[in-house]
């Protein structure tokens, strides 16, 4: 039991991190072209409304409220002191969890329905989709029958998480959760592994960097001013167009 | 003043005569693959039509452009910074395949595989999307010269401020009329796409103006589908990254024509360098609509102007381009003749591809001539000619064949105009009185005082009307189209030094071969 417990909480967590972080730079640096969100909303555009809203806006919800237990327990903690504010904070938390829920479930039977959409997909679209059903499901299941998530996420998986960050992995606490809890986070590990294989890595590249950059891009191929004067020294300019 | 040169079109609509050949030219080169077989980078559309992708005119559906905001200055109408990133997710002004068509081919091999029987096999049409057997609705063209009236050209969306009056006289049986309006990439100066792509994938080179999307780049966020107003950047479903017209830049680059210019059997294209003023371009693009053709023709300077050439000098600009821009036909046409004029000006997208207006068809009458002779010498069996008229184009008023042409002005000012009609009817009376001069000149049969008079009317001297006549209608390959050399001797020496890949393994390496850690 206790290899196996440590395989899961301990030796999974590594293994998923390195094949996520070499697996999606080497795609990256090698595969550039297939960094896509691959959107299929141009086949089919009404079911994905009723699915790709929900579960996005549900996902990112989700994976802050995440974060923010990990990086900020402390302040999860004080606000959870009081009772109400607590209840607020697992119910919307709930309430999103449904959304990504019914989004995640739409756009599968999108995907399986529409022959335009199944055209498009491939085997991985559905591995991951499944993958991404089942841990949606349990982490509802863990917020309804594990109350009060948040607060015992800052106690117990944050140290957790924290401990494999720093490379002294602690998951005692992890051996005793009960079993739905468990499944919760070797899934979450299962699918940060399999990112650099799927479309997920769209997320990695979503493109916040326009806010700051100019609306308009001009690129020159090399630089005409200084090859017309004789002057310059003889450099060599990488473009960066290509 | 920030010179720089950029390579523009013209496309003369009078001489298309809607024969698709650019358009079969442009497919077989860029488009004949998986997810690509829906777009056409060219594409010739009957006017009045709801074009391709059907009512791509009408910014309600789908928000293409730059409109006008409150404080004068210009913003996306559809995509944008906020609206791009809010509506990542799903994009509600993304126009969908059925929008463009379904692509499809036939099953020829049930033509000659179907076993003996009692009927004639059938190819059946197939979806290329899917591979399954579809009812084909529409397809590329399928409202070409005028064809389903009530279902297209009677929604086309240039209807704006005409009367229902006029509109309906418009597609009366006698009186209907079409002209061909091909349309490409414009390869703007103030490109919505570019700043509407999130990811910066979209850009615009700073040597020839061509816009491109780079395909490394580009991660599927749709947003430039919806920014350009043209709708000339597509969405590739299969690749998942959008994909336009690219001006042929290989061949531009090694000194050929695009395809579609290449192979227009009317004659009707041009190509040549025009330089402009990069400062201004922002000012121009948020003009009042009334001024955005003056500001943008504004923009475009003068190659010969000394100030002009220092500082295109300055900013690196090849002397070959500089005299490229000095003989390029379409300087000539766009700003010492003024025939031509932006398609869309108030997308504010400040598009380099410019279009002569048709003139045709000219408005006539019937007047009455002794046709006896003529008449004479017809085939009694085979035709025969009854009638004692003539077709006559000449009126009492001089403009007055304009005043009364088929196509109201201000159909043709919605196209061309952004709405007014003093523009475009200047172009159109130049026209005219080039055509009422050279009748003068071949035929003799127009009193000389009154071509005098016509070509004063619209400030156009017998020497330039000449010059308009032979380059519309004589202009040979090399005229027509004027690239300056691309330089890439330059290029290529600044891409990579050869010398330093000398040694270096060849093919098949993705990265340099350098002694690893």
């Amino acid at each position: 039991m206790a290899l196996s417990n440590n395989f899961f909480f301990i030796g999974l967590p590594y293994m998923a991190l390195i094949v996520f972080l070499i697996g999606s730079i080497y795609r990256y640096r090698s595969s550039k072209f297939t960094y896509s969100s691959l959107s299929s909303q141009f086949l089919e555009t009404r079911k994905l409304y009723w699915g790709s809203l929900p579960f996005h806006w549900g996902i990112v919800f989700l994976f802050f409220g995440h974060l923010t237990a990990f990086l900020f327990p402390r302040s999860v903690l004080l606000w959870n002191e009081v009772p109400i504010r607590l209840v607020i904070l697992e119910i919307t938390a709930f309430v999103f969890g449904i959304m990504t829920l019914v989004g995640l479930a739409n756009l599968f039977y999108r995907r399986l329905s529409n022959p335009r959409v199944r055209k498009v997909s491939n085997y991985m679209d559905i591995i991951l989709e499944i993958l991404l059903l089942t841990q949606v499901f349990l982490g509802l299941w863990v917020a309804y029958g594990y109350r009060w998530g948040s607060s015992w996420f800052s106690i117990v998986l944050t140290p957790y998480l924290n401990s494999i960050f720093l490379l002294n992995p602690q998951a005692d606490a992890i051996f005793v959760l009960p079993l739905v809890i468990q499944l919760h986070i070797i899934f979450a590990f299962l699918i940060i592994m399999i990112i650099p294989f799927t479309r997920l890595v769209h997320f990695l590249v979503f493109p916040l960097s326009y806010l700051w950059r100019p609306y308009q891009k001009v690129i020159w191929n090399w630089d005409r001013k200084k090859i017309r004067d004789p002057k310059t020294k003889w450099t060599i300019h990488k473009p960066t167009n290509n | 003043m920030d010179v720089r040169s950029q390579i523009s079109m013209l496309f003369h609509l009078d001489k298309c005569i809607g024969c698709h050949t650019c358009s079969i030219a442009c497919k077989n080169i860029w488009t004949d693959r998986k997810g690509a077989e829906y777009m056409w980078w060219n594409n010739v559309e009957t006017k009045p039509g709801t074009g391709y992708p059907s009512k791509w005119e009408d910014q309600n559906i789908y928000k293409g452009g730059w409109k006008q905001d409150g404080t004068g200055s210009i913003s996306l109408k559809g995509s944008g910074k906020y609206k791009g990133l809010i509506n990542i997710f799903h994009n509600p002004y993304l126009p969908l395949l059925e929008d463009y068509y379904e692509p499809w081919t036939y099953k020829y091999l049930d033509l000659i595989e179907s076993p003996a029987g009692d009927d004639q096999p059938t190819a059946r049409p197939v979806s290329l999307v899917t591979g399954k057997e579809i009812d084909i609705k529409t397809g590329p063209n399928w409202d070409d010269d005028l064809s389903g009236t009530p279902e297209f050209a009677r929604h086309d969306s240039n209807f704006k401020n005409l009367t229902s009056a006029e509109k309906e006289a418009m597609f009366q049986l006698d009186k209907m009329a079409m002209f061909y309006l091909p349309r490409i990439c414009n390869h703007c100066l103030n490109p919505a796409c570019v700043a509407s792509c999130p990811s910066g994938a979209i850009y615009k080179r700073g040597e020839d103006g061509v816009v491109l999307i780079n395909q490394q780049v580009c991660r599927a966020w749709r947003m430039c589908v919806t920014a350009c107003p043209y709708k000339k950047s597509y969405y590739n479903w299969n690749t998942g990254k959008s994909e336009k017209c690219i001006l042929c830049y290989p061949r531009l680059e090694a000194g050929l024509t695009p395809a579609c210019m290449h192979s227009c059997v009317g004659r009707i294209r041009y190509l040549g360098v025009m330089l402009y003023d990069a400062d201004k371009i922002k000012e121009a693009a948020s003009a009042p609509e009334d001024e955005l053709i003056d500001r943008q023709l504004d923009l475009i300077l003068d190659p010969f102007d000394e100030e002009v050439i220092k500082n295109a000098k300055e900013n690196g600009i090849a002397d070959s381009t500089i005299k490229a821009a000095q003989t390029s036909p379409v300087y000539k046409f766009v700003k010492v003749w003024g025939l031509g004029l932006p398609l869309h000006p108030e997308y504010r997208t400040l598009p380099m591809l410019f279009y002569v207006p048709p003139l045709l068809p000219v408005m006539a009458s019937l007047s009455d001539a002794n046709n006896g002779e003529q008449a004479g010498k017809l085939d009694p069996i085979a035709k025969f000619w009854d009638r004692n008229t003539l077709y006559d184009t000449s009126t009492d008023s001089i403009w007055g064949t304009i005043e009364q042409a088929r196509f109201p002005l201000k159909y043709m000012a919605n196209l061309f105009g952004s709405g007014s009609e003093g523009i475009i009817k200047e172009v159109l009376k130049k026209q005219l009185a080039v055509r009422l001069h050279r009748r003068n000149v071949t035929v003799g049969d127009i009193e000389k005082d009154f071509v005098e008079k016509v070509l004063k009317d619209v400030n156009l001297t017998p020497e330039l009307a000449d010059d308009i006549y032979n380059m519309t209608s004589l202009a040979k390959f090399d005229e027509r189209f004027n690239i300056p050399p691309a330089h890439r001797e330059q290029a290529l020496d600044m891409l990579e030094n050869t010398g330093d890949l000398k040694g270096s393994a060849g093919f098949g390496f993705k990265e340099k071969p350098v002694r690893g850690l």
